[in-house]
């Protein structure tokens, strides 16, 4: 069991990159398809960090790239723990800690770009992090552990207890992989008026690396879309890919439908749909154990 | 292998000009040109851009914003020169306050002339534009081997 364990952990590491960057390509055509256009190859996604591993390096300070390293090996951290099987609540706070790495990075500069991204990015978290923490209850309260290696092994998908809570954390997502109306930090395509936000500053491997740990989050945010489904029947695992296709696919159809917000409508929304959708599951899940 | 030509970023920056070329630039991007399906993204940060547009002549006021981005960009970087404002200074070349075209203040690789520049010749120079990244690629990972 302990080596089973391993061997998806070292998986993770080894083919989260391909798998998340792959279906980022697939975005990026689906995308294009949806407004008209041919859009690039499916590759495309593993050219752009080639290419970016490759740029000369520039930086305004030496200290930014230690953080970005840090960055990248603490999210790598955060999903060895989740695919390991470990503690679901240790994930979410390494992924918190990783975070601040990326935030001190960005204001390790003086751009007044990369300033105003990282405010905006500290909003991003404050909208998101409630909801993240509330899953990793949910989950204790259904299941009873916050073991993924325990969860894993329930006779009923924790979907049937967590409706309320799935449906918080899909919503929580779009702000995740910085997707449109959410997109205020940084966007993927860079043409708004913050630049390219909190990453502005990061200059070839740098910017590689981010958008490599960022493919590294992906992974393990989308894992957790698929713990909602497994069990301990082997067919759940099929439920489970099912599940992250469509959520995947209903993020590229929101991030394509929708205008860009501002902080103030977003952090509304994302700590409303907390309060409300995993609020009210919460309270029934509590109701239904007392 | 280098894949710096396939991703080529674009940053676009108009100078003194009537805004035609400018326009014409942004139809690359529409669907109906669609420059994305080359892998060309066009960013709005000389830092992550590989190739610099210019559009629009050089005037002393606009003349130290564009050495500053050019020497924000990391190397290998390529400039384009759309419209011939920004090949020689255009209609524009005997006013008083222009210098004349973009190679007056850095050098350019590519020149793509017309008045405006039409979409597909745009489309034309970028793509010479990504032939030149391989040699630029290969000289200036000879320069770093060399030191």
């Amino acid at each position: 069991m302990a080596t089973e364990r391993i061997i998806i952990a070292v998986l993770y590491v080894l083919l989260a990159p391909f798998v998340i960057g792959l279906l980022d390509g697939f975005d990026r055509k689906i995308s294009a398809r949806m407004q008209g256009r041919r859009g690039p190859s499916v590759l495309q996604p593993f050219f752009d960090l080639k290419k970016l591993f490759e740029k000369e390096f520039l930086t305004a300070n030496k200290a930014q790239l230690f953080m970005i390293r840090s960055y990248l090996v603490f999210i790598v951290l955060s999903g060895v723990l989740f695919f390991g099987g470990f503690d679901i609540l240790l994930v979410v706070f390494s992924l918190s800690t990783a975070a601040m790495f990326l935030i001190l990075a960005s204001t390790s500069t003086h751009s007044p770009y990369s300033a105003q991204g990282t405010h905006r990015e500290l909003v991003q978290i404050m909208s998101c992090e409630p909801m993240e923490l509330l899953v990793a209850v949910g989950f204790y309260l259904a299941i009873g552990t916050f073991n993924v290696n325990e969860i894993i092994k329930t006779s009923i998908s924790p979907i049937a207890y967590l409706p309320g809570f799935f449906v918080g954390f899909v919503f929580i997502l779009t702000i995740k992989f910085r997707k449109s109306p959410f997109d205020i930090a940084t966007s993927h395509h860079a043409h708004q008026e913050v630049i390219k936000g909190v990453t502005s500053e990061m200059v070839g491997k740098e910017y590689g690396m981010v958008t490599l740990a960022e493919w590294y989050e992906n992974a393990i945010l989308l894992g957790i879309v698929g713990l909602f489904f497994l069990n301990s029947n082997p067919v759940s695992i099929v439920c489970a890919i099912i599940a992250i296709l469509v959520v995947w696919f209903l993020e590229i159809l929101i991030d394509n439908t929708s205008a860009r917000v501002k902080w103030q409508l977003m952090l509304k929304l994302a700590w409303g749909v907390t309060i409300v959708a995993a609020g009210m599951n919460l309270l029934l899940l509590e109701i239904i154990r007392g | 292998m280098s894949t710096i030509h396939k991703s080529p970023w674009l940053l676009h920056y108009d100078g003194s000009s009537c805004n035609g070329c400018d326009i014409e630039v942004l139809a690359c991007t529409t669907p109906v040109y669609d420059v994305e399906r080359f892998g060309v993204i066009n960013t709005g940060n000389p830092m992550h851009a590989d190739i610099f547009l210019i559009t629009g002549g050089i005037n002393s006021q606009n003349e130290a914003v564009v050495k500053q981005i050019y020497e924000q960009m990391p190397q290998p970087k390529v400039v384009i020169a759309v419209g011939t404002c920004a090949c020689t200074g255009g209609i524009f070349k005997e006013c008083y306050n222009i210098k004349g075209g973009a190679d007056t203040v850095i050098p350019v690789d590519i020149y793509v002339p017309g008045c405006a520049a039409r979409p597909e010749s745009i489309i034309d120079g970028v793509v010479k534009g990504i032939a030149l990244f391989k040699e630029k690629a290969a000289a200036l990972k000879a320069s770093e081997n060399a030191n």
